[in-house]
């Protein structure tokens, strides 16, 4: 016994939303009812009017504008919570690895190499912050200055990047490879590109000055060491870019 | 694929979609881009068992619908209330082409957006039910109507009265 057909079956049956048993249903019904067959005709017309009309735009390019930015994505998940290992890895290798034996295990070009890789991770971590990029704002920078120069030991400042149009937003104090801990200062330009400058203290000596280059995840890390810290500049923009501004940084440092 | 790449992958579709809605290139481009951009900000809540196209879909419906409610210069009579003399008129394929999207716009958003979600990006009814947040029933019966009028639309009789707003 057949349930009567209804609209909503003829509507389904012209898209193709039918269970197979009741497609068929329909299919019989529609032999005998020509005017509804026209009128389902019509309906799939109409459809195929649409995909005549608008198919074309699946083929466009995607204007550049509509691409996410690659920071902006989920991944930024999988940072967070690499960063949180990574921290917590740190904060036990320290207990296990304190005293001497620190001082053996860890050479200074070891201890160098995860400066960028650091500098990247806590890039990642605050630069999408929407609400809470830093913990202190350049508008108390007095305070985030004699803060952070107490914790860290050791006078710091932040450079003044606005000749190349970044404007300080502030800075934080994020855990170190020492109790000192390590500053991380964040300047943004009108197009909301952010930059972070990340301030180690007690830096290894290197061998050499000058500057060393990373990427790590998209992100484009210039560092150095200059006297007792070690600086990493991190950022999105290109490494021509960055190196421009990097050089800028270390200018500022080294009057 | 990363949660940036499935949205990427679903970028085309979202510009069709804008496309039919607004009627406009642009526009719709920047629709697609609010789109985007409410979608990563809210990647967080989406529920991994929703499929990623309706859940877009509807991001880019409640942003239109915001939009228009914002600034509202052509309001709608119903749909229901007009008047309709139906005139078969013998018309070649790339005159109903041109006046394909003309005709698009006439319909009522709701209807708009029902007949293009089927038509077009050929999603369920239930999900078009999702996307849209109304009963299934009321998806089946805007899409009724949908069809109808544009069928009198096209069939070059029905034009309905808009009222412009000056702002």
């Amino acid at each position: 016994m057949n349930t009567p057909i209804s609209e909503d079956d003829l509507h389904a049956h012209a898209d193709g939303q039918l269970a197979p048993e009741r497609q068929t249903q329909v299919e019989a019904w529609l032999a005998v009812h020509p005017e509804q067959r026209a009128q389902v005709d019509a309906w799939r017309e109409q459809a195929a009017a649409l995909h005549r009309q608008f198919d074309a735009v699946l083929d466009e390019p995607v204007p550049a504008r509509l691409l996410p930015p690659p920071a902006a994505d989920h991944w930024f998940d999988a940072r967070k919570a690499a960063a949180v290992a990574w921290l917590m890895l740190g904060g036990v290798t320290g207990f296990f690895l304190r005293g001497e034996t620190v001082q053996e295990l860890q050479q200074p070009l070891a201890a160098m190499s995860s400066l960028p890789r650091q500098a990247a991770i806590a890039h990642a971590v605050f630069v999408p912050e929407v609400r809470h990029p830093v913990e202190v704002g350049a508008d108390q920078e007095a305070h985030l200055v004699a803060w952070l120069s107490k914790r860290l030991g050791s006078e710091l400042k932040p450079p003044q990047l606005e000749a190349a149009g970044y404007k300080l937003m502030g800075g934080r104090l994020l855990p170190g490879d020492s109790k000192k801990g390590v500053a991380q200062f964040m300047y943004e330009n009108a197009a909301r590109d952010r930059l972070t400058l990340y301030v180690q203290p007690d830096a290894p000596t290197a061998d050499g000055t000058g500057f060393r280059y990373a990427r790590e995840d998209g992100i484009d890390v210039f560092y150095w060491v200059d006297g007792r810290f070690g600086y990493a500049l991190s950022g999105s923009t290109g490494r021509d870019d960055m190196l421009r501004l990097a050089t800028l940084v270390y200018r500022q440092h080294d009057k | 694929m990363s949660g940036r790449d499935a949205i990427v992958a679903e970028i085309p579709r979202l510009r069709r979609y804008a496309r039919a809605l607004t009627g406009r290139a642009d526009a719709a481009d920047d629709l697609v881009q609010d789109t985007l951009t409410r979608a990563l900000e809210k990647w967080h809540f989406w529920q991994r068992e929703r499929e990623l196209r309706p859940w877009l879909f509807s991001i880019m419906h409640n942003l239109h619908v915001d939009a228009l409610r914002r600034s509202h210069p052509v309001v709608f009579c119903d749909a229901d209330d007009l008047p309709i003399s139906v005139q078969r008129a013998e018309q070649h394929d790339a005159l109903v082409l041109r006046d394909l999207e003309r005709s698009l716009a006439l319909l009522p958003l709701e209807q708009r957006e029902v007949l293009l979600l089927v038509g077009l990006e050929e999603l369920s009814y239930a999900e078009v039910a999702r996307t849209l947040a109304i009963p299934p029933g009321t998806v089946m019966s805007r899409l009724a109507r949908a069809r109808a009028r544009l069928r009198e639309i096209l069939a070059g009789a029905a034009v309905p009265v808009l009222k412009v707003v000056k702002k």
